[in-house]
């Protein structure tokens, strides 16, 4: 199998902290892989780097035989890379619907010709007219809309035309994933997709997450929770301190002293999820 | 060589009394991440305080410049009780609006208070001049200097060894931490505008004497240059504001030495999108800055926007279109004329200010665009002008968004900043550009409206047209928003960071938004060129952007029917009620500060 994506020596620092010491990643397709650690480990600034939204200071990071590391995020989720962020950020004032679709934004084709040089006003006129093709290419995107919304119960599907501000923190959530989703994207990034969730969400999440898995999902996850991570990941990478100690299958990092050292050290993490 | 000498003490001077007002920018920017615009306006109060203590109590300087600090140290206050406090919970871009509102209050009441007459505030000083190498210093220029000098020296000690002062730089610091420790933040906010206030009034007080004349207009000019200089040298940076300051006074000073004193602003409006484009935070910060929170500078506040039943809308339109017909006085439809094109202003700015969550500060510059544009085929390349007004459309659109494309990737407050300043440099361009625009004369003998060989320059007719062209217009947009692109607009509004993740370059799409409204905005530009026949580089000044961007939040950000509702609000009633209509800017300043406070969300709510 080949490797998706591939990280050689990442690092990042600010000021005078590394957030990420170099750091080697390396994911298959269909394959996935967990990050964990305790907080400030470097997992969230590590996804940043990935996904184009912070630079590298070393290190090389190739997706799908690219190197992409420096290059603008809308640029490499055009690659098909999605992500979901760990505070979360759904277009508040938009509604649930009109968030899922912007999800499905690099795939617009028939409002989009290519004209080069004139694109930028091919897309406006495209808009103004809306010839058949574009209604019919807005027409399938709202119905896999439904589609995507369906993924997760009758959670979103009632709230479709609801501002997204009006929702609950969980389906907020939801919304930030089927959103990633839209993008159909060939590599998942998932940032504490359950961070504030209960246990009965968490319990849906995890499903509603190990459906994407059986489907063939490449996915990269942060979490905290892990037994979600346990049951979920085909493999696991341990961080702390923006270092990975440790990686492998899960319940082999899950028992590595360095592990269990890394989650005393931060007690409170450690007892909230050992 | 002398005069090199002369240049530079000028510039020194100059910049030092830019220090004071931006001095206290940068303290407010520090404490409270907002650009407090009206702070140029407690200058121009400053220096009133000060000639109606020269003229009528007769005070010596320095009582005045005591009455003044103190005086301006109270309406700082006033000014963060009304402008900041009760805005804690509201859009990070409120304040700033405020402060704007805050500031065309003020600078009314000085005008009707005064009359908009120029004033001489005679400075009481002795009127020798000392010889330095090959130039002179007077003893104001010393005074300048000196209060410079002794102000950063006071304001060096509070900072550093009072315990308010380690409470400012602590709440500078973070804001929540500092909080937590216990420290007042209200009380720090109070002191840090009491403090820039009363340097603002000193500061007002000094140029006054410096140029021996005091105008109530003078109030913006300073805010802005106090903004410049401290986008030079960092927003919230004290130190930077200085060092920015005097840079831009010699800058400016050198500048109008070689070019003459014309393009003294241009070149301080050059040195802002300078720095914004290559150092947006500043000469002193680091090169690659840590990326900037998630914090966006939009408006919008969640609501539900009020539905308007279709056909309401029509039934608006038909009696808009029926009023020629009632044997109404003209003056009324002149107003109603002028309100339509006001509205395609508005909808032009709801576009890029509410949809896409850009504040423009500088939208009237797309209608000298367009006005220009539109008078300058048909006088000198003889277009007729029905393909006079749609050229001078797309020249804005091209034009406007060209100018402001530099700028996309800043963010927030920076991006008001700066199309403030590209407000000002298309202005003076205009001015500067004789060759072209015929510069400070303006351009006279525009022909009227006509189609064909049918003049159309009786009221009615060009009523008709203003209001068809609207419709037409506002129907576009409101198609545009029902597409993919509302969306996407809308997206980067409420989280660009979040947009860009999901492959939308903002480059592209700022750029089809800042394309759509320039040419709405450059149509209204250019009508009204051929019904006032004569333009020149005054006729749309910021105090125009200000309007429609009132008018925009009146109607609720983004929402086109709102933006025409709000242009007639603003435009026709103060009109209607005769007698109100020198009240005009001080009743759209009272409106800013109201809606921003009780109704951020407009009379028909943002979408
Ligand atoms: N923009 C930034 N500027 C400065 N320091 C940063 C920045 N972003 C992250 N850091 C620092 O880098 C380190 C790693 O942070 P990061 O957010 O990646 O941790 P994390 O593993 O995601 O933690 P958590 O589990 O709490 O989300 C922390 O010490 C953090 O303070
Ligand atoms: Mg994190």
């Amino acid at each position: 199998m080949t490797d998706l994506l591939e990280c050689r020596a990442v690092t990042r620092r600010f000021g005078g902290v590394i957030a990420v010491k170099p750091i080697d990643l390396t994911l298959r397709e269909g394959e996935f892989l967990s990050i964990i650690g305790p907080n400030g480990a470097g997992k969230t600034t590590l996804f940043n780097l990935i996904s184009g939204h912070d630079v590298p200071d070393d290190g090389t990071i190739v997706l799908e035989g690219v190197a992409i590391a420096g290059r603008a995020p809308e640029r490499i989720a055009a690659m098909g890379l999605a992500r979901t962020f760990q505070h979360g950020r759904v277009f508040a004032n938009m509604s649930v619907r009109d968030n899922i679709l912007v999800g499905a934004h690099h795939r617009l084709r028939a409002v989009k010709p290519r004209l080069p040089g004139l694109g930028a006003l091919a897309e406006l006129a495209m808009a103004l007219i809306r010839p058949p093709a574009v209604a019919a290419e807005e027409a399938a995107l709202n119905h896999e809309v439904l589609e995507i919304a369906a993924l997760f119960g009758d959670r979103l599907t009632p709230r479709l035309d609801q501002p997204a501000h009006s929702l609950s923190y969980a389906n907020r959530r939801r919304v930030e994933i089927a959103r990633a989703l839209a993008l159909r994207p060939r590599l998942l990034l998932l940032d504490e997709p359950t961070a504030g969730m209960n246990e009965t969400e968490t319990a849906e999440m995890q499903s509603i997450i190990g459906g994407l898995k059986a489907r063939g999902q490449t996915i990269l996850l942060i979490e905290h929770k892990l037994d979600l991570v346990m049951r979920l990941s085909d493999r696991v990478i341990a961080m702390d301190d923006g270092a990975k100690i440790a990686e492998g299958p899960p319940h082999t990092v899950r028992q590595s002293p360095a592990v269990i050292e890394a989650y005393l050290g931060h007690r409170a993490m450690g007892e909230a999820a050992l | 060589m002398g005069s090199w000498l002369d240049y530079t003490i000028n510039g020194l001077i100059i910049g030092n009394i830019y220090a004071l007002v931006a001095v206290g920018l940068a303290l407010i920017f520090g404490v409270s991440n907002l650009i407090n615009f009206a702070q140029g306006s407690v200058y121009a109060v400053g220096a009133y305080i000060g000639w109606t203590c020269f003229t009528y109590l007769h005070t010596p300087l320095a009582v005045t410049a005591l009455i003044v600090v103190v005086a301006c140290a109270g309406l700082g206050v006033a000014i963060e009780r009304i402008g900041l406090r009760p805005l804690a919970g509201a859009a990070r871009i409120a304040p700033l609006l405020a402060t704007i509102g805050i500031s065309l209050v003020l600078d009314q009441l000085l005008q009707i208070v005064f009359t908009p007459d120029p004033r001489a505030l005679t400075s009481p000083l002795p009127n020798w001049r000392i010889s330095v190498g090959g130039g002179t210093i007077g003893a104001l220029d010393l005074l300048i200097a000196a209060t410079g000098i002794v102000s950063a020296a006071v304001l060096y000690g509070f900072l550093r060894f009072t315990k308010l002062g380690w409470a400012v730089r602590a709440t500078a610091q973070d804001r929540d931490a500092a909080r937590q420790m216990g420290v007042n933040t209200d009380a720090v906010n109070m002191t840090v505008f009491a403090i820039a206030s009363a340097l603002g009034g000193l500061s007002g007080l000094l140029v006054g004497m410096y140029f021996n004349h005091i105008d109530p207009a003078m109030g913006f000019q300073a805010t802005l240059k106090g903004v410049v200089a401290q986008v030079i040298g960092g927003m919230g940076n004290v130190p930077g504001a200085i060092f920015g300051s005097l840079l831009l006074g010699l800058t400016e000073s050198y500048g109008v030495a070689i070019f003459g004193s014309s393009y003294r602003n241009l070149f301080s409006f050059a040195l802002l999108l300078l720095i914004l484009v290559l150092r947006p935070n500043g000469l002193f910060a680091s090169a690659r800055s840590t990326p900037p929170e998630p914090m966006t500078g939009s408006f919008v506040t969640p609501n539900r926007p009020v539905r308007v039943p279709r056909w309401a809308i029509v039934a608006a339109v038909v009696i808009a279109a029926a009023v020629p017909l009632i044997p109404a006085i003209p003056y009324v439809l002149q107003v109603l004329t002028n309100a339509w094109l006001f509205a395609m202003l508005a909808i032009s700015l709801t576009l890029v200010a509410g949809t896409l969550g850009q504040i423009s500060l500088g939208h009237a510059s797309l209608l000298l665009i367009g006005a220009y544009a539109s008078a300058l085929f048909a006088l000198d390349s003889h277009w007729p002008v029905w393909a006079s007004i749609p050229a001078a459309g797309i020249v804005t659109a091209l034009l406007g968004t060209a100018l402001i494309a530099p700028s996309f990737r800043l963010r927030s407050h920076y991006v008001s900043i700066a199309t403030l300043g590209i407000g000002e440099i298309v202005g003076l361009v205009i001015l500067n550009w004789e060759s072209l625009t015929r510069g400070p004369m303006g351009v006279t003998n525009i022909p009227p409206l006509q189609v064909g060989n049918i003049e159309l320059d009786n009221p009615r007719a060009a009523y008709w047209i203003t209001l068809g062209i609207l419709v037409l217009l506002a129907m576009m947009q409101t198609r545009l928003l029902r597409s993919h692109l509302g969306r996407i607009f809308r997206a980067i509004r409420d989280d660009d960071v979040a947009a860009r993740a999901h492959g939308i370059s903002l480059g592209r799409y700022k750029a089809i938004a800042f394309a759509f409204g320039g040419f709405a905005a450059g149509i209204s530009g250019g009508i009204a060129a051929h019904q006032y026949s004569y333009i020149n580089n005054e006729t749309f000044t910021s105090t125009v952007s200000i309007s429609a961007l009132t008018m925009v939040i009146l109607g609720g950000m983004g929402n086109v029917l709102g933006a025409i509702l709000g242009a007639v609000a603003l435009t026709a009633l103060p009109e209607m009620f005769r007698g109100t209509a020198e009240y005009r800017m001080l009743i759209y300043g009272v409106a800013l500060l109201l809606l921003v406070r009780f109704r951020p969300q407009g009379i028909l709510g943002t979408t």
